[in-house]
């Protein structure tokens, strides 16, 4: 069991929960995951790290509701728990692997988008504690569904935008980023994590630019460690498991289209997953379909 | 008198009613059957079946204490040897072992001896009888890594001697194939698997799920930070592999892992959890193994119309006799000799079909099977909305990369003897399909016995 210490609400439909997890905590660094399991029927969850105090033995998840699992989340308190809580998953980001002398020496542009906001920021942070200056692009469709414009403003050059120009730039992400380098702005990498399809034209904008980028997949996935095989995502020539090869990758070289589609494998299955969770099951079978008829 | 020469039957759900649930296929023997097939054994002086016992369990002593209904002096021989006598007893492939080797056969049937074991072992369990933990602990401490049929083996066997045992398993639920793996209808996991899991730590030994070596933290800090003497790997095969064959990556194609991972760990069948699993209408299982057998009737009891898609005939297929012959009898369709070279997608990335050619056996390759050509021209399409890849496993280099001076072979295994489990670090012991590849669930127990006894001669010594 793994008790939560803080749970927030960042915005309209984005959770925070701040979880103590020990072992966790004491390995885990930017750009790694875990997986969390409310309860006995919960689904797997994968989770992007979004912040760790080593201190505390404590791990901070961010995360939208989607599925029915997602959903229950939502509702959980400060000291109520997770009944599992495991990881850290997948590689730590190259910034924080690669030889420091070589990261030191980069212009880092983050793109942010909705709750990818949120494993953007320890990679931000980890680079402001190592004295790396970088730029931060935070996108959302609206003000009120932007989240963490103070933390964010403490570890980087925050340049806000909303598709409908409720705050800051009217516009998407990679719109800023065209911007910034039409005003000379220069960058020697980009890291853009966010929905899929975000990530997909801020990888169109940065090829343009000639900008390389990282992006972080999030696709379907069971156990994390390699086992199941359902994360796979093709990267060039090749087929990666996203949970052990990744979950970073060349966002040059994923097949996005793909990925997006992959991603909607199970959409229909959890609909109805979903729907019986919210309405109580009414479904008494004769569609044929569904196998409720048995 | 029933035939000497024959089995006691063993009753089962009939196969058009279990087609359609994830109950227990075999029902396993009563007292009186029992008691019966015992009678058959010979009780031989020189006990042939024993030599095919990957962990050496007395089947003689046994069989006779059934004989005389005394199965309380059965469950303590077998337990003696075996810490997961009613696991064994269901999916041990006993016709090549124990009773490939009795003297009953030559003539007619082998003694059911995984029949009567399973007995033993589940009247124990409806008694309520349960392992002691030693009296005496000698203060030191071991890590097992994994809560499969090594690692579970060899954290009993340790902790009878008096260690100090926790396990790490990386899942949120112990017991590693046991429980991802192998489905409900051939080993139920409340029933059977929890309660063996439960005896080994009545032993004693902790288990610590939600720990992923190699992440989580290393076997160096284990043994420099945590205090542990000796480490034993277990972490069982790995990664999935697939046939690099065009649309392998398409919606609805899975890896056998994954499929049996939703359906077993997750309970994807049963409505009350929340892990969705996809289920398809017609679906192609590729694979001739148990993880493909398994794989096909989870599939059916689903609802689909199943195809095993296997490129040698039905004599080489690897699934044990008795699983080919339930998913026979359940409505699974062979297509032997079929090798697929494409998976077929609709407009939006969906299976809709699975191209396959015929294959005919020519000289024998490496293995001593007849190696499969393909039948120039003879490519054909099958209808299917789901393709389930059961191919095999790699092994995982989670541990293997994170762990310093573990030596690995060119298949990427863990490297260790095969008496004591000891690979090139000391006082790290390594045993199972982590070792061997994909085998069977006794050869790991097996390995996670021979590493008890390593590990206790390593720290006796030290």
């Amino acid at each position: 069991m793994f008790k939560i210490v803080k749970a927030e609400q960042l915005s309209a439909n984005v959770y925070k929960k701040v979880v103590l997890a020990p072992r966790v905590a004491a390995s885990c660094q930017p750009g790694q995951f875990i997986i969390v399991r409310l309860d006995e029927t919960g689904e797997r969850i994968p989770l992007t790290i979004c912040d760790y105090d080593r201190e505390a033995g404590t791990v901070t998840i961010v995360f939208q509701p989607i599925g029915v699992s997602t959903s229950k989340m939502v509702d959980l308190k400060e000291g109520d728990y997770f009944l599992d809580f495991v990881g850290p998953l997948g590689r730590p980001s190259e910034l924080v692997t690669d030889d420091f002398e070589e990261v030191k020496k980069k212009k880092v542009i983050f793109i942010a988008g909705g709750v990818g906001t949120a494993p953007v920021y320890p990679q931000a942070k980890w680079l402001h504690d190592h004295g790396v200056e970088c730029d931060i692009i935070i996108g959302a469709r609206s003000k009120d569904i932007l989240i963490m414009e103070e933390e964010m403003s403490k570890v980087g050059n925050l340049y806000l935008c909303t598709d409908d120009g409720s705050y800051g730039f009217k516009g998407v992400g990679t719109a800023m980023l065209e911007k910034l380098v039409s005003e000379g702005h220069h960058y020697d990498l980009c890291v853009a994590i966010g929905p899929m399809i975000m990530m997909k034209f801020a990888c169109l904008t940065t090829k343009k630019l000639g900008i390389p980028t990282i992006v972080s997949m999030n696709p379907i996935m069971v156990d994390g460690t390699g086992m199941c095989g359902a994360c796979r995502v093709v990267v060039g020539d090749e087929v990666k498991f996203a949970c052990v090869d990744g979950p970073e990758f060349d966002g040059h070289k994923i097949d996005f289209d793909q990925a997006m589609k992959r991603a909607a494998m199970y959409k229909t299955e959890e609909g109805r997953r979903m729907l019986a969770y919210k309405e109580g099951k009414t479904h008494h079978g004769g569609c044929g379909n569904c196998g409720g008829d048995k | 008198m029933a035939d000497v020469l024959k089995k006691v039957p063993v009753r089962e759900q009939d196969p058009k009613v279990r087609a359609t649930n994830f109950d227990e296929v075999c029902l396993g023997y009563n007292k009186d059957e029992a008691v019966e097939e015992a009678q058959r054994c010979l009780g031989c002086k020189k006990a042939k079946c024993m030599e095919g016992c990957p962990v050496q369990i007395h089947i003689p002593d046994f069989i006779g204490a059934v004989k005389e209904g005394d199965f309380a002096k059965a469950y303590s021989v077998i337990s003696e040897s075996s810490a997961l006598p009613a696991i064994c007893g269901r999916v041990c492939p006993q016709e090549s072992q124990c009773e490939g080797r009795c003297i009953r056969g030559i003539k007619g049937e082998a003694v059911s001896i995984g029949k009567l074991e399973r007995f033993v072992a589940d009247w124990a369990r409806e008694q309520g009888i349960k392992p002691a933990a030693p009296a005496e602990k000698n203060g030191k401490k071991v890590a097992v890594i994994g809560s499969g049929p090594a690692g579970l083996t060899c954290a009993g066997d340790l902790a009878k001697l008096g260690y100090d045992v926790t396990i790490f398993e990386a899942l949120h639920k112990a017991g590693g194939v046991l429980v991802y793996g192998i489905p409900e209808f051939r080993l139920p996991k409340d029933g059977v698997v929890l309660p063996e899991v439960e005896n080994v730590k009545s032993l004693g030994v902790k288990i610590e799920t939600d720990v992923i070596i190699g992440k989580s933290v290393t076997i160096d800090e284990l043994m420099e930070n945590e205090g542990f003497d000796a480490v034993f790997i277990g972490s069982g095969a790995g990664l999935p592999k697939f046939m690099g064959i065009p649309g392998e990556t398409a919606c609805g194609v899975f890896s056998a892992n994954e499929f049996l991972t939703r359906n077993n760990l997750m309970k994807a069948f049963d409505e009350k959890y929340d892990t969705p699993i996809f289920h398809g209408k017609k679906v192609a299982v590729v694979g001739g193994g148990n993880v493909a057998m398994d794989a096909a009737r989870t599939a059916l009891r689903l609802g689909a119309e199943v195809h095993i898609i296997y490129r040698r005939s039905e004599e080489e297929l690897p699934a044990r006799k008795e699983e080919v012959h339930h998913a026979k009898e359940e409505g699974i369709i062979f297509d032997l000799l079929t090798n697929p070279v494409e998976i077929l997608e609709d407009e939006n990335d969906w299976v809709k079909g699975i191209r396959c050619v015929r294959m005919e056996l020519g000289e024998p390759d490496a293995s001593g099977r007849r190696r499969p050509v393909e039948v120039e021209g003879s490519e054909f399409d099958i209808d299917v909305d789901t393709v389930i890849m059961s191919l095999g496993t790699s092994p995982n280099p989670l541990i293997s990369s994170t762990t310093k001076g573990l030596e690995i072979n060119k298949r990427k295994c863990i490297v260790a003897a095969e008496d004591t489990g000891a690979t090139s670090k000391a006082g790290v012991f390594a045993g199972g399909d982590a070792v061997t590849g994909a085998a069977t669930v006794i050869l790991a127990m097996g390995a996670g016995k021979e590493a008890a006894k390593g590990i206790h001669e390593y720290l006796s010594q030290k």
